[in-house]
């Protein structure tokens, strides 16, 4: 049990790994504050395309977003770290993952708004046209409000994915929580860094998950 | 060199498409394996949380809640670190496979268990008063009536979130398992040549894409139609 607790919740090591681990705790943040952001954006892009009326477009966009959710991030971030340099083009491990998660993070985004705007009845189109509003205010005012709240539980769902994927940055060395907690622990060659993370994760990510548990469960009753 | 030359000599090497050919293919069979053991575990434990959970046995829902919140709050290469790394310090060593195997298998347990749950809730009361009426156990009434029509709703979630779990068996490359990311990025430091990670993508691409379609139509046909 001691040797459980030393290996584990090491007190003295964490204490040590905390300062350098806040600085990837707030790479982490700003990580999340770019591609959540710009994740919706495209999203909203994409859904508005998918449901558009330019079809060649709209055949185009569902073939990328089957891609990119099909194809593993990881694969897709190492992908365009390790392998694109052979083509001469080099990106600094943020703006890999950056474009990595982006096209990942905006598809999963799109296809819940796509269901979103689907969900919204054909009615409100009309009356919304009937009134004389013009096709770009009748989605902003009419149909992507209603979208959007139809479809919030699965996109505060996926935000919270986007928040772990973050994670994965580590692997191609952008220095975020995970990055610092695994280098701490290859120094100290003990696990109780990364519980640390863990625990750094738990503080941000619990209430989320209860926030969207209690979204879900008001919508299947 | 021309620049389509230069393209298809760093991305489509025809001779390492050849030499690389089996490694890829053996990353597939792995990548396989671990999705199908992971998929099975991980469903079968959540749908067993999910009944137990229905027996409202306060410390036990408390356990499975907390046990639910956590998998789904941790990102899941956290907990493969921590296992991985952690456990052979206080002298369990598990390899990666079954460490990647342990880990997905309960983070999608997690998220199976909330939703199996969601499905028990929302199957309405006069169902459990009606079947317990006609003198069915709790556990005969969970299993016989509640379970069956809950598991249908839980189709296009948990179809979904299966896939996403699944993608994840890729994260067995930091841990050294020879999946095909591993197996593509092995064959990429030897040869320095992009063309085996290519494969590797391509990979996913034949796995994983049917399995998005197929969630698509799941998603369709089984979805409420709203408004």
């Amino acid at each position: 049990m001691e040797e459980l607790v030393r290996q584990f919740f090491n007190l003295e090591i964490m204490m040590k790994a905390l300062p350098f681990m806040l600085q990837g705790l707030g790479m982490t943040a700003m990580l999340c504050a770019v591609l959540v952001p710009l994740g919706l954006v495209g999203g909203l892009g994409v859904a508005l395309i998918s449901t558009g009326g330019n079809r060649a477009l709209r055949i185009m966009i569902a073939m990328a977003v089957d891609l990119f959710r099909a194809v593993p991030p990881l694969v897709l971030l190492i992908f365009i770290y390790s392998a694109l340099p052979f083509a001469g083009v080099r990106l600094s491990p943020f703006t890999a993952v950056l474009l990595a998660f982006f096209l990942n993070t905006a598809s999963f985004y799109g296809e819940i708004f796509r269901a979103g705007i689907q969900s919204v009845g054909a009615g409100q189109w009309e009356a919304a046209r009937a009134t004389g509003l013009n096709r770009g205010q009748t989605l902003l005012h009419v149909i992507i409000p209603q979208a959007t709240r139809n479809v919030l539980p699965d996109l505060a769902s996926n935000t919270l994915e986007v928040v772990k994927l973050t994670s994965l940055a580590s692997v191609v060395s952008f220095a975020e929580l995970l990055y610092t907690a695994e280098m701490a622990r290859s120094v100290t060659y003990n696990a109780s860094p990364i519980v640390l993370a863990a625990l750094i994760y738990l503080l941000f990510m619990w209430p989320l998950v209860r926030l969207v548990s209690r979204m879900e469960h008001r919508v299947a009753q | 060199m021309s620049n389509f030359e230069r393209f298809v000599d760093t991305f489509f090497k025809a001779e390492l498409i050849a030499a690389t050919l089996p490694k890829i293919i053996s990353g597939m069979g792995m990548t396989l394996l671990i999705a199908a053991l992971v998929v099975v575990t991980g469903i079968l434990l959540g749908l067993v949380l999910a009944a137990l959970r229905s027996y409202r046995i306060a410390p036990i829902t408390v356990m499975i809640v907390i046990f639910a919140d956590i998998m789904r709050a941790l990102p899941p290469l956290v907990l493969v670190l921590i296992v991985y790394f952690g456990l052979p310090n206080v002298g369990i060593t598990l390899s990666g496979f079954v460490v990647l195997w342990l880990v997905l298998s309960l983070v999608l347990a997690a998220f199976a268990e909330e939703i199996f749950w969601a499905g028990i809730i929302s199957i309405r009361k006069g169902q459990w008063e009606a079947a317990r009426a006609t003198g069915l156990t709790y556990t005969a009434t969970l299993t016989a009536v509640i379970l069956p029509q809950a598991v249908r709703l839980t189709i296009p979630p948990l179809t979904n979130r299966t896939i996403a779990i699944t993608k994840n068996t890729a994260l067995g490359t930091v841990i050294g398992v020879p999946e095909i990311l591993n197996q593509a990025t092995t064959a990429v430091s030897f040869t320095g040549n992009a063309t085996p990670l290519m494969m590797g993508a391509v990979a996913y691409l034949i796995i994983f894409i049917p399995v998005v379609m197929l969630g698509r139509m799941i998603e369709n046909r089984f979805s409420w139609k709203r408004a």
